[in-house]
């Protein structure tokens, strides 16, 4: 019995497959059924452990993967078939590759006699994301499958993470055709060795360069997010001291509320963080990437900064700005070593030059300090971002889609936990925040999950509202409504004479009675006086989806605002003022 | 600057695609390529010759070395080594020219590798520099084709790039 017990047991490619992502500990798939994949999903069907998540359109099945992905820390998984479920995928892929985020995305293919002639719904998927994945793969013999899974778990979750797609030909998955099944435990690739722990000497240097600082700051990213490091970071610059700035990425690696923050950097960044990057003597960066939504115009970068970097992957490493001290690692291990460092060190820091530098911060604080007009005649957004903070109690998961809404929610709602702000960042992708909702509020039932989102970015994947339906997905849906494409308009305003091209919807849709067509609550807010109630309701709806369709002052901008071409701390502070 | 960077590849279907995508993507210039797999059947080599100042040849090594499917490379021009190409033209010639054109392929140690009553096809192989000289010296000869395998590079001394 024993020795029959130990033969693998047979399975189909399409059983195998789904067996590998049981067994890789997958707990949902996103996807949408067709004909590559039509033996996939049966094999879906004849089991009970990996349950598959009906989307309306596979950008949504991508997105909700991705935002699992950026709430868990693992892996993603997406399921589509051949051509144009896998062209519909693309956005979401480029998505996660450019914000890092591990994803496996299975793509059916046509046979694999026919690939190459053009056949129906055969598209050279493995070609169309070539540039937007960590890697990719197709299978070529059936057998392979479970190394593949394995492979491709592997490289989307180690490193620097990324998107995966493993490309299967229908012929792969023939439920007739039966191999051993065995999952591999571990994996080892001669060309992909990607856990760098950081060089003890290069940490050392970073260290003595901090306790000599006189204008240090700490500039933390996504990297913090992805490495799992925001207590050694918080740990490390409290010890230190150190004013700390998050990336739109990294929001909430270092908690908001704490008084050594000094808020976002960068092109809608706070006032203070900007003038203390543009005025520091050292810039540790921490899983960071000096984006140029963070640099602004890098020939006039922090003319005086010793810039120490960590970060996983080498090519980010003096890329835009140069790095003096970098460490090649994985954040968390190289912070460790760096508090471990501290411990032994008999340094000390310099108290007076920090407590100078922090009264000068002090006084950048009071310069803008995220005022915006609160008059009562207009509800403002930013109220109502602060509204929904103080009805959730600053502890959801906000997603958000992508423009002024998204700046704002970055801006004012003070995110005091990791993994909590979901956006892109990175491809700065409309039509994330709904499905990304889903994705958080499927694995998070218990959580509250808020997309913030506006009436551009909300139709942009409203179709899901249909599988928030069928799953029962009691997100709330903050829409920020102020008839444009808010972030476009703010631009036309400022550079284009307020000439308002194609920036402008004059046919919105009634969204209380769209959201009550899918089976959801929908309320209208047009009035200041009405938010509070507004939200007292929708969030003491605990298992019902509400879309908040909120009317928001149509003429107002995001500031602060980075000046084109300029320095960091060069500055719109708001319609009339500069800096 | 001119750089020739020797890489060392699995020997994969679309591997060569991703390097090559690689420069297409990011705007690398690349001079030439060559790849052909090593005494190892699984792994590929690869030279390419690119220019780029110093920033940006150490992004191509870097982005290089992230695709997975690399497993080594190296700057040959950062040391001392040797480059070779091979060059193969097509001239016509006159039979008042075959003369000349001959003492010239001896000259830069060309071999002529086929002749037709009216033409000669002449194997030369060297530096780069040494190929372009000898399509200066065929001036005034009528080239009908020049095909050139691009550079191919290796370090001098005990120096390897190897698994």
């Amino acid at each position: 019995m024993t020795s029959q017990n130990t033969q693998p047991e047979l399975l189909s490619g399409g059983a195998m497959l789904i067996r590998a992502l049981a067994d890789e500990g997958v707990e949902y798939v996103y996807g949408y059924p067709g004909g590559a994949v039509l033996h996939i999903y049966d094999a879906m069907f004849q089991q009970h452990q990996v349950k598959h998540v009906l989307v309306r359109h596979e950008q949504a099945a991508t997105h909700m993967a991705d935002a699992y992905a950026r709430a868990s820390g693992k892996a993603g998984v997406v399921l589509v078939t051949s051509g144009p479920g896998a062209t519909n995928a693309v956005t979401g892929i480029a998505t996660a590759y450019m914000d890092s985020i591990p994803m496996v995305v299975i793509c059916g293919q046509v046979m694999s006699h026919l690939i190459g002639d053009d056949a129906f719904q055969e598209t050279d998927m493995l070609g169309i994301s070539r540039p937007i994945v960590k890697h990719n793969m197709s299978v070529r013999r059936p057998e392979d499958i479970p190394y593949l899974v394995k492979k491709a778990f592997y490289i989307a979750q180690s490193g620097r993470p990324g998107p995966v797609v493993l490309d299967i030909p229908k012929d792969m998955t023939i439920p007739s055709q039966k191999f051993p099944y065995e999952y591999p435990k571990d994996i080892k690739l001669r060309s992909y060795n990607p856990n760098a722990k950081g060089h003890p000497g290069q940490i050392k240097k970073a260290l003595a360069t901090l306790l000599a600082a006189k204008r240090p700051v700490l500039y933390a990213g996504g990297g913090v997010i992805l490495g799992r490091a925001s207590d050694e970071l918080t740990v490390l610059a409290r010890k230190l001291n150190l004013p700390v700035t998050n990336t739109l990425m990294g929001l909430g690696a270092y908690p908001a509320s704490d008084p050594q923050f000094i808020g976002m950097l960068g092109m809608h960044g706070s006032y203070e963080a900007n003038q203390v990057m543009h005025n520091a003597d050292v810039i540790f960066a921490v899983g960071a990437r000096f984006d140029d939504r963070v640099t602004n115009a890098t020939k006039k970068f922090c003319p005086d900064a010793t810039i120490i970097h960590i970060d996983i992957d080498p090519a980010s490493i003096s890329k835009t700005i140069n790095a003096h001290i970098p460490i090649v690692g994985l954040v968390k291990p190289v912070l460790q070593e760096m508090l471990h460092q501290l411990e032994k060190n008999k340094g000390e820091l310099d108290q007076d030059a920090l407590s100078q530098w922090w009264q000068q911060i002090q006084q950048w604080r009071e310069v803008h300090g995220g005022r915006y007009d609160t008059s009562p005649s207009h509800l403002k957004p930013q109220a109502v971002i602060e509204a929904v903070h103080r009805h959730t109690k600053g502890d959801a998961y906000v997603t958000s889609d992508v423009g002024q809404h998204q700046m704002f929610a970055a801006q004012y709602y003070k995110f005091d936990k990791p993994n909590r702000w979901i956006n892109s960042g990175g491809l700065g992708t409309m039509g994330f925040g709904l499905p990304a909702a889903m994705g958080v509020k499927l694995h998070y039932p218990e959580a509250e999950v808020v997309c913030v989102t506006g009436e551009g970015s909300i139709q942009m994947n409203i179709q899901e509202l249909s599988t928030c339906k069928q799953y029962g997905l009691a997100v709330k849906i903050i829409n920020l409504n102020n008839g444009y494409l808010g972030m476009v308009k703010q631009w036309q305003d400022m550079n284009y004479d307020s000439r308002y091209s194609s920036s402008y919807m004059d046919s919105l849709p009634d969204f209380v009675k769209l959201a009550e067509a899918y089976g959801h609550v929908g309320i209208r807010v047009t009035k200041a006086e009405e938010l509070e109630p507004a939200l007292e309701r929708a969030f003491a709806l605990k298992d019902k989806l509400v879309f908040l369709d909120i009317h928001v002052d149509p003429t107002e901008h995001v500031y602060p605002m980075q000046i084109p071409g300029g320095a960091m701390n060069d500055m719109f502070l708001s319609k009339t003022e500069r800096t | 600057m001119r750089h020739i960077l020797s890489v060392l590849l699995e020997n994969e279907s679309g591997a060569l695609a991703r390097v090559v995508g690689l420069f297409a993507q990011r705007g690398y210039n690349i001079d030439s390529l060559t790849v052909a797999a090593t005494e190892d059947p699984t792994i590929s080599r690869l030279t390419l010759v690119t220019r780029g100042d110093d920033q940006v040849i150490e992004q191509i090594t870097k982005q290089l070395h992230k695709l997975i499917e690399v497993v080594k490379l190296a700057d040959l021009s950062e040391s001392a080594h040797i480059e070779r190409e091979l060059m193969m033209v097509k001239v016509k010639t006159t039979a008042e020219q075959r003369e000349e054109v001959k003492r010239c392929a001896d000259i830069f140690r060309g071999q002529i590798i086929d002749i037709t009553a009216s033409t000669y096809t002449i194997q030369v192989v060297g530096t780069s520099e040494k190929l372009e000289a000898f399509i200066q010296a065929l001036n005034g000869t009528q080239i009908l084709e020049t095909v050139r395998s691009g550079v191919s590079g290796i370090s001098r001394g005990e120096r390897t790039l190897s698994l």
